[in-house]
């Protein structure tokens, strides 16, 4: 039963690991995997001599940090607000809505954001103008690059992720609160010793997981909305290893950028679900 | 609702209230915003005229799409990507999730082949050995190259095991003494009990398909077989001129790329937005019972 998606996975999940040869060999594919010179570690020195390198590497991390951080808090909140809320119809209607964005791709978003955060006509830029603000040009400033990019991604993501905490948040036990009215405690008291630690261990749990991501600072986002004009804040390796790979065709160099990142994530993850399961006692399956 | 609110309580709800309608608001308003300008005359969008409704209701842009072969063609793309890729993911999810859900005492090798699938969301060839792969498979520039390589949706697979083991054992043993072997209790019981899960990873896939673009970019050497979403990027994102033939400039005049870029975002985004409201409170449950574990 498990034989056809093994060998799929065998052909295109492990054939691609070892064509990760390729990071040591001079490859020119004309002359094939075995044909090609075998060089070492030239490659690697070639990517460490480079200029850009320290600074794809601090704005990949910046920027995957800044965004695991902002996408950590923006569902709490709203999941305990949302928790708040009596109204069944009004609770659904919000989710509904901030749900949605999680389904659309970055090409749909980015078109969008293209558009509102254009200087010229955005909408976004003539809202400040009501208020006396000269228009900026969001995505092609690197003052502003960087905040784009999280706030966007929370915007997009946040409400897929508060269904978790929400779930979390309804398998609190109600007694607990009884017991805490009985005791004198408001709303707010309610909040902070019952409910909070209620969800302390699925947030130990996310933040742990999410460790595991800081060198992904999100390829399809970044592709769709980065320009030139932005790639000295906002340039991140997945980027970096698709233009020295695919559009200049050094294979051999941008596979073991590649490498380097697949080792890095591998040990980060594996790290981050060794933590998880020693104190949110997670496991896979 | 008999609950007496005092003061601070009213104000607190009033307060929540609104804030969650404005949250709500800012995830779909830049969405009408572009709807609006998509019906909108290319003059008044140009100008800025436009906000949150059409300003000089028109529909020649969706008229200008309409007739562009280029769209056209990159939808029959993306649906026979997704009528063949749907059913694979699907298939391959159940056929693999069935025999990794049982306890390792009944399937030996459990843990090898767990792991043998989990690695590969840990750890991958990265984008150019993957890509030497797929040419060597002699796929390129087919249908295949974009349904193939993602064939088995890992996270999906572990999302489907957690919600098998969380079935009642009773049933599965009392379908072994009725004499079922194990197709006919993956088919007759398990199936059937976990639609909400199914339908859960089918909008996944469902949605995964529709979205994706890279692959297109990367593995079809002609545009003709571009997918939508990689036709979108080419044309919304990258402002691609090559792509456009000189019909398409003279009607770009009248039409006005603004608009005509907001109304083909709309018609990428459109199957989506219509699918979602129905498949919502699957996915609510199905992704909780996978996710959440005692």
């Amino acid at each position: 039963m498990i034989l056809p998606g093994l060998i799929l996975v065998l052909i295109y999940s492990y054939g691609p690991m070892f064509g990760l040869l390729i990071a040591f060999e001079k490859y020119v594919p004309a002359k094939g995997m075995m044909g090609s010179k075998w060089v070492g570690l030239d490659n690697f020195r070639y990517v460490i001599e480079m200029p850009e390198s320290a600074q794809i590497i601090w704005n990949t991390v910046l920027i995957a940090i800044m965004k695991i951080i902002a996408g950590l808090i923006a569902p709490i909140i709203t999941a305990l607000l949302l928790n708040e809320v009596r109204k069944e119809v009004f609770k659904r209607g919000v989710q509904t809505v901030v749900y949605l964005p999680h389904f659309l791709s970055w090409i749909i978003l980015g078109g969008i954001l293209i558009d509102i955060l254009s200087p010229t006509n955005g909408i976004v830029n003539q809202l400040l103008g009501w208020f006396g603000i000269k228009p900026i040009f969001f995505l092609g400033s690197n003052t502003w690059f960087r905040y784009v990019l999280v706030i966007t991604d929370v915007w997009k993501e946040f409400g897929f992720n508060t269904i978790v905490y929400l779930a979390a948040l309804t398998s609190i036990s109600p007694t607990l609160y009884e017991a805490a009215i009985v005791d004198g405690a408001g709303r707010w008291k309610q909040t902070l010793h019952v409910t909070l630690p209620g969800m302390a261990s699925i947030i130990v749990l996310l933040v742990t997981l999410s460790l595991g991501n800081v060198l992904n600072a999100g390829f399809d986002q970044v592709f769709n909305l980065y320009s030139p004009q932005v790639y000295e804040t906002g340039d991140v390796i997945d980027t970096f290893v698709y233009r020295i790979g695919l559009v200049d065709a050094q294979y051999g160099v941008a596979t073991a950028v590649g490498v380097f990142r697949s080792v890095v994530s591998l040990f980060s993850i594996s790290l981050s679900y060794y933590l998880a399961y020693r104190f949110a006692n997670y496991r896979i399956f | 609702m008999l609950e007496h609110y005092t003061v601070s309580r009213r104000v607190f709800l009033s307060f929540n209230y609104v804030f969650l309608a404005c949250l709500g608001i800012i995830c779909i308003l830049p969405i009408i915003h572009v709807l609006a300008v998509s019906f909108s005359s290319s003059a008044a969008a140009q100008a800025g005229y436009v906000k949150l409704w059409p300003v000089q209701f028109t529909l020649s842009s969706y008229d200008y799409v309409m007739h562009k072969p280029a769209f056209f063609k990159s939808i029959l793309v993306t649906l026979k990507r997704v009528a063949i890729g749907i059913p694979t993911n699907m298939l391959l999810t159940v056929l693999i999730a069935y025999p990794l859900s049982k306890e390792a005492k009944k399937f030996p090798m459990r843990t090898f082949y767990a792991w043998t699938f989990v690695v590969t969301i840990l750890f991958s060839g990265g984008l150019i050995p993957l890509y030497m792969t797929v040419k060597t498979t002699h796929i390129l520039d087919t249908v295949w190259a974009m349904v193939l390589p993602g064939a088995v949706p890992v996270f999906n697979v572990i999302l489907l095991l957690n919600f098998f083991r969380g079935l009642p054992k009773e049933l599965e043993e009392a379908a072994f003494i009725d004499g079922a072997g194990h197709w006919t209790t993956l088919w007759r019981i398990f199936l059937p009990l976990s639609l909400p899960a199914l339908a859960t990873i089918t909008l996944f896939a469902t949605v995964n398909h529709w979205n994706s673009w890279f692959d297109g970019l990367i593995f079809m050497n002609s545009p003709d077989h571009y997918p939508l979403q990689s036709y979108l990027q080419t044309v919304v994102i990258n402002r691609d001129l090559t792509l456009m033939s000189s019909a398409d400039m003279k009607s770009l005049t009248e039409v006005n790329d603004r608009t005509a870029k907001a109304a083909q975002i709309f018609l990428g985004a459109l199957p989506i937005l219509l699918v979602y409201p129905f498949l919502q409170r699957f996915f609510m449950k199905g992704i909780v019972l996978g996710s959440v574990k005692e």
